[in-house]
Order: C-alpha cells, then sequence, then structure tokens
C-alpha cells in the first residue's frame, strides 16, 4: 500500500539512509570513473551543438554526449530497444550502472522515483511537425506519443532492469534530480520503502535550448560560474541514478556504502517565475532545512556544490544565500560549481551534482572550477579554482528551477 | 498510524466552475454535449468537452502571476482555492504551512505547443514571455505565489493514476510534519495536439480538461467528515502479465466492499469490478478525458458523495487506458468498520 504505508521495521528513529550503487553519464562520458577524473580535475566538455540546428540561435555550444553504440546488457525486447529515445538511452546508462553496482535483485519490489524537466522531448517536437507538416500522415505518430510521456522513460528503465514497483516522476525543473533524490530519501528515512532508485534525467532538445535562448541566459562562451564577467549559462544533458537503502539493510548484506545522504530541504520561491529572490531568501530556507533535518550546523558543512547555473541573478542570489546561511564559516567554506565542467543538466542537474559531490567526498577531493576569471566580489567564500585533495566529511548540494522550485541535500562520506 | 482526512473539494470542469456543478451534472448521468476544436491542416474539427467560462471572473485573475498563466494554471488555482476555503488565508497569513501536490499528464502544452511553433518559424523571435510557461511545474508556482506559500511543492506528472500517487505523497508529508496541510491537484488544459493523440489510441475518447482539488489535512474535521483510507500499491499495466493482472492486484489491496459502497471507475465494463453490486459512478464518461484531472473529479464525487451521507465509503479505481492500475479509498470515519480499519 501506498497509503498508509506499512513500515519496513518498528524503529522509532528516522532511518539512516545510504548510497550503494551510484550511475553516471555526461558529457565526459559514462561512468563513475570518467566523470570523477572529470570533475576532479575541473575538465570542460562544452562543444558546439549537432543534435540539432542552432544556426539562428545566440548560443551555438552545449555539454552535447556522444552516446555510446550499444546499450548494457537489459530484460527489454528488441522492439522496446529499437524505440528507445535520447534520454531514456541515458536514463538507462546511469540506471544500468547503478544497478550493476549496488547488488540487488528484482525480486524485491523497488520504488523508481525520477526527476527531469522535458522527459522525451524531442518526440513530442517530432510529433508537432509532422502535425503541422503532413496532417494526413499518421506514421510513427502513436509510438511518439507513448514514448513521449514521462513515465515511459522510467517504465522503460524499470523493465530493462527488471523492476517492479512504483514509479514516481517529479517535474520541479531545474530542482527535479534533487527533489526526487530528497523524496526517495524521506521514503527510506521514514521507512515507507528500504530501498529506492532515484535520481535524474534530461537529453538536450531543440525546444529547451530556444527557450533558454530566448531568454537570453544562455552563454556564448562556456559558463562561468560565480565570474565576475559570468554572461549566462550553458546547457549539457545527461543521467544520474542513485541506489538509496536503509543502512541496516547495506550493511546485513555486505553492500559496499558509497556515502550516506543525511539532510533534505525543500522550498518555493514565491518571487517570480524564473528569476530568484535577490536576497536568495528561499534558497537560503532550504539549506537551512536540509541542515535541520540532519542535525548538523552550517559549520559543519565541509564544501558546498552550488546550483552556480552563471547567470547573473542565480549566482548573486545563491551567494547571499550561502552567506547568510554560513555566517562566520563563509570566509573558509570551499564552494564551486560542477556546472563550470559539463553544463546545466536541468532536471538531472541536481542528481549529476549529488553523484559528484558523493565522488569529492570519497575521493577527498574538491571540483574546481578552471575557466572562473575574475570571482565576482560579492562573494564572499571560496571559490574552488584549481584541483585540490581536501580532508572532508560532509557536502552540500543547491539545486534551485524555474517555478521557485529549491532543494538542498546534504551528503556525509561513510564510514 | 498516520491518518489523512479530507477538509476541502474542488473542481473545475466541463460541467463548470465549482463541485455543485460536478455534483449536477454527474446526477444526471448525460454525457455532456461535444464542442468542435479545430485542427491545423483539417477541414473536420476534433471532438472536445472545453471548461465553460467562469459566471463571474475570478478575482485570482487580478494577480500579476496570473494574468498571463496558462488554462491548466487557472483551472489548477480555482480548484486549489475553492478546496482550501478559508484556510487559503491561514496559509497567506504564514499561520499554516501548505504543501502542494499538482498532478498533470500533459502540462502546459497549448504554451509548449505555442513556443515551439514559434521556435520552428524563427527561434530569434519566439517568445520569451511564453517559455516560463512551459515548465510541467509553472502551475503549480503560481499557485504557491499566490497563496505566499513557500513551502514544499512538487508537480508529479504522469496517467491519471499519478493523482492518487500524489495523494499518498501529500499524505506521507503529512506524517512526517513536512507540511502541516496539503492541496493536491490534479489539472491538464485543452490543446488540439492532446486531442489528436487521443484520436489515434480511441477514436471515441473525447478530450477533456480542467482540474479538481482534494484538501487534506491530519486532523479530523469537525463536520461531515472523510477520511482518506488507502491508497493502493500502482501496479503497472503495461509489463506481464498485464493489464487485467495489474487491476486484479490492485483490487486485492481493498476490502471486499459492501453493497451500499460507491464505486469510481474510469470506464464501467471494467472486468475487475464485474462482481460489483453497489453504485458505479464513471465521470469520465459524462465530462470526457482529462487524465489528471480526470482522476481528480472522481475523486471529488467520491469524497462529495460521503460528505452528503448518499454513501459511507468510496472506492475510486483507476485502469484502462492508463500506464498503471491504482485505486484509492475514502470512508466516512463515523462508519469506518473497525475490523476494514485493522485490515487496511
Amino acid at each position: 500500500m501506498l497509503f498508509p504505508a506499512p513500515r519496513c521495521s518498528s524503529a522509532a528513529k528516522p532511518h539512516r539512509v545510504v548510497v550503494t550503487g551510484a550511475g553516471i553519464i555526461t558529457a565526459f562520458g559514462a561512468g563513475w570513473k570518467i566523470n570523477a577524473e572529470g570533475f576532479r580535475s575541473g575538465r570542460t566538455a562544452f562543444r558546439p551543438v549537432t543534435l540539432f540546428d542552432v544556426s539562428r540561435q545566440r548560443c551555438k555550444i552545449a555539454a552535447e554526449i556522444d552516446l555510446p553504440e550499444n546499450l548494457p546488457p537489459n530484460r527489454l525486447s528488441r522492439g522496446d530497444l529499437r524505440r528507445l529515445q535520447r534520454a531514456a538511452r541515458l536514463l538507462l546508462l546511469a540506471g544500468h550502472e547503478a544497478w550493476s553496482q549496488c547488488g540487488w535483485t528484482p525480486e524485491d519490489p523497488v520504488p523508481l522515483v525520477l526527476g527531469t524537466t522535458s522527459g522525451e522531448m524531442c518526440l513530442g517536437q517530432d510529433y508537432l511537425r509532422q502535425a503541422l507538416r503532413t496532417p494526413r500522415c499518421f506514421k510513427h505518430q502513436a509510438s511518439r506519443v507513448t514514448h513521449y510521456l514521462v513515465q515511459q522513460q522510467g517504465i522503460n528503465l524499470a523493465n530493462a532492469l527488471g523492476l517492479h514497483g512504483e514509479i514516481v516522476s517529479i517535474s520541479n525543473a531545474c530542482a527535479s534530480g534533487a527533489n526526487a533524490i530528497g523524496h526517495a530519501w524521506e521514503m527510506v528515512r521514514a521507512g515507507r520503502a528500504e530501498r529506492v532508485l532515484t535520481g535524474g534525467y534530461d537529453a538536450l532538445c531543440h525546444l529547451t535550448f530556444a527557450g533558454f535562448d530566448t531568454l537570453q541566459v544562455l552563454a556564448p562562451t562556456p559558463c562561468r560560474p560565480f565570474d565576475a564577467g559570468r554572461d549566462g549559462l550553458t546547457l549539457g544533458e545527461g543521467a544520474a541514478v542513485l541506489a538509496l537503502e536503509n543502512s541496516v539493510s547495506a550493511q546485513r548484506r555486505g553492500a559496499e556504502i558509497l556515502g550516506e545522504i543525511i539532510g533534505y530541504g525543500a522550498t518555493t520561491d514565491t518571487h517570480h517565475l524564473t528569476q530568484p529572490q535577490p536576497e536568495g531568501n528561499a534558497a537560503l530556507a532550504a539549506m537551512r532545512a536540509a541542515c535541520a533535518s540532519a542535525g548538523i550546523a552550517p559549520e559543519q558543512i565541509d564544501y558546498v556544490n552550488a546550483h552556480g547555473t552563471a547567470t547573473p541573478q542565480n549566482d548573486s542570489s545563491e551567494a547571499a544565500a550561502i552567506q547568510s546561511w554560513a555566517g562566520s564559516r563563509t570566509a573558509t567554506l570551499p564552494v564551486s560549481s560542477t556546472k563550470a565542467s559539463v553544463g546545466h543538466l536541468l532536471g538531472a542537474a541536481g542528481a549529476i551534482e549529488a553523484v559528484a559531490s558523493l565522488m569529492a567526498l570519497r575521493g577527498q577531493w574538491l571540483p574546481p572550477e578552471i575557466s572562473l576569471d575574475a570571482l565576482d566580489p560579492l562573494c564572499r567564500f571560496q571559490i574552488v579554482r584549481k584541483p585540490v585533495d581536501a580532508k572532508m566529511k560532509t557536502a552540500l548540494s543547491n539545486s534551485f528551477g524555474f517555478g521557485g522550485a529549491n532543494a538542498s541535500l546534504i551528503f556525509r562520506r561513510w564510514p | 498510524m498516520s491518518r489523512a482526512f479530507v477538509h476541502g473539494l474542488g473542481a473545475v470542469s466541463p460541467a463548470g466552475w465549482g463541485v455543485p456543478a460536478l455534483r449536477d451534472i454527474l446526477d444526471k448521468e448525460r454525457p455532456l454535449p461535444v464542442q468542435s476544436l479545430a485542427r491545423p491542416g483539417w477541414i473536420k474539427p476534433l471532438p472536445v468537452r472545453a471548461v465553460p467560462p467562469p459566471p463571474i471572473r475570478p478575482a485570482f485573475l487580478a494577480h500579476p502571476r496570473l494574468r498571463r498563466a496558462s488554462p491548466m494554471t487557472h483551472y489548477a488555482v480555482a480548484a486549489a482555492l475553492e478546496a482550501l476555503g478559508q484556510d487559503a488565508e491561514l496559509i497567506r497569513s504564514g499561520a499554516l504551512r501548505l504543501g502542494i501536490v499538482t498532478c498533470t499528464l500533459t502540462g502546459g502544452i497549448s504554451y509548449s505547443r505555442r513556443f515551439y511553433e514559434e521556435a520552428l518559424q524563427n527561434p530569434a523571435t519566439a517568445s520569451p514571455m511564453i517559455f516560463p510557461e512551459t515548465v510541467f511545474n509553472s502551475s503549480a508556482s503560481h499557485l504557491a505565489a499566490y497563496l505566499g506559500s513557500a513551502g514544499v511543492n512538487y508537480t508529479l506528472v504522469g496517467d491519471a493514476g499519478t493523482f492518487l500517487q500524489g495523494l499518498a505523497v501529500a499524505a506521507g508529508w503529512l506524517d512526517s510534519g513536512l507540511a502541516e496541510a496539503c492541496v493536491v491537484i490534479g489539472a491538464e488544459e485543452p490543446d488540439w495536439t492532446v486531442a489528436d493523440a487521443l484520436r489515434l489510441f480511441d477514436n471515441r475518447t473525447v478530450h477533456a480538461s480542467g482540474a479538481g482539488a482534494l484538501y487534506l489535512k491530519s486532523r479530523r474535521p469537525s463536520a461531515a467528515a472523510v477520511e482518506l483510507a488507502a491508497v493502493t500499491d500502482a501496479f503497472a499495466a503495461t509489463r506481464a502479465p498485464g493489464r487485467n493482472e495489474a487491476a486484479r492486484k490492485m483490487r486485492a489491496q481493498l476490502p471486499a466492499g459492501a453493497p451500499d459502497e460507491l464505486l469510481c471507475v474510469c470506464e464501467r465494463g471494467d472486468p475487475v469490478w464485474s462482481d460489483w453490486t453497489g453504485k458505479v459512478l464513471a465521470p469520465k464518461e459524462i465530462l470526457g478525458e482529462a487524465f489528471a484531472a480526470s482522476a481528480a473529479w472522481q475523486c471529488v464525487v467520491a469524497c462529495d458523495a460521503i460528505q452528503h451521507r448518499r454513501h459511507a465509503s468510496a472506492n475510486v479505481s483507476i485502469t484502462g487506458a492508463g500506464l498503471q492500475a491504482i485505486a484509492a479509498r475514502f470512508v466516512d470515519p463515523n462508519f469506518l468498520n473497525t475490523q476494514e480499519g485493522a485490515s487496511l
């Protein structure tokens, strides 16, 4: 039953939630190793867009992925595989890696909680183009409708892995991935599920690219979060999936634990549909809520993976929020935005940045922004500008989206 | 055990603005007349059931965030405000922490379609005013802004059954203390692309639009209480062993049922309910197909019937063309059989 939910145990205290699998694909490539190397070095992965025509757009670059030709072994039929489009493929690649790592078997129901902003929007575009240009031709249209639906990408992943369980798709703009992980964390923490597969995904598509371009928030050159001369964001694409598990269950089966999620805060910025409140009050509330749920103070956070889109408004508002939240810790607090490396992955961003934070905690290094030229004087915290090792125990990751969807997650090194 | 009570209902539908309009039309048990929607490139229009203009212009339309918003947003806000009633003021004053769950399948599709048409013609001149309205969570955001609600706010995207998942999410928030009250909304808007797509799967289906809302709290209301007794698991209907088995598993999680219970289904004739002897309502047959909004109307109708003491309990079943089989059960807590309470 989804409600009242059966409790996995009668423990009065909330369960500890650990990560026993993580899969990732970005413009760096597919897999933990290549992405960890990329984030650690601060390499950038931007290039001219080839997926659609950008000749009439102001911006012409993105962190576009070279999709691997072959998908990993899975349970989908040949027909299903043939119909899988870009977003579903990205999700399957990340999901398969997380699934292989966590060592779960499909016998037990495993809920799937995913975040995305546009799902398989490229199919929606194809549908509309054909409907307008050849209104009497219906070839492929029914299949486009089916696979365009956001839920279908979750169903494809579940079918590929043999999962059975509830599928939840959260679309909270650019906070979708973080909200999905946070929701999954709450399910395990409250004992409503023992295990949840969760994450976010989004593929580049013309509609979204054109949309951000018309808003003039896309930078013509690679993005530089928190730079004084920043001129906008750069889009990326990809997916990240995490296997979340009750710590008792994970330890009982001797699973390798990649890290722990200890806090989550979600708030709504009511200031404007696309612009954050200048002082970052809702972002501040999300960070505070995450700390409250983790039972720790800002001084105990060792690194902040900022939302850091590189738009003038986001970065100044987020800087104000971080500084209010961190207080006296501000001057020594390391902060960076991994969007400087792989771009803004929209609904996948929160999940990608969650994995980047786990990588940093496990490897004991800080992801740098090597493209930063001159730090915005508004920022009083330490922007990580070159690859550096660091002893750290906790990291906070921010994700903020259109509609004022704000989410913060806190990760802890395990053990 | 955590509990969730229905404290308010709201509806905007082809029957009109408000729950009474929905109740009246369903009581008549006659399908609403079908209207025509122009489809570019075709002489023959597509059939739809649209929401009629409101009898009085809603005051919320004067809000700066809502003037330019999509039809879906207008429907969602109207349904939510009807459900919240006077508590809207408590939320505005900060005295009540509200959680918002908005459920939709097609979202702000009319603006998405319009924006992409503009982008296809010339991306340099596509309207930057429209694009932000295309994000799935724009309706939820506008509602939060109108209410001044800075709390947790999710937009769930999926088929009709997603609305019932939304009820479970909200009940979880009430249980964990993340919110003191939650409004769950199912909303969809009209667009020729949706009517066109529906026709590919079943040309008898009529595209409809509107919204429905349930307002939940963990505290029992003083009068005419309706309790959300259960939301079953969501059983995927597109995987082996298929729709019928998914529906069978869903039904197995509900109590056997009594003859005086109400059953709200998507369509009559579902084999899983073939042995049902009580009253059956199928709002979609009268109003049309509006996905998450349709599921919300089913729940609104079920709760309304309990509130008006027409039935002591009601099951809402979502099966059929959707991607999952899922059900919710509502009861009058005064008549809640303790045996049933234990079995749930």
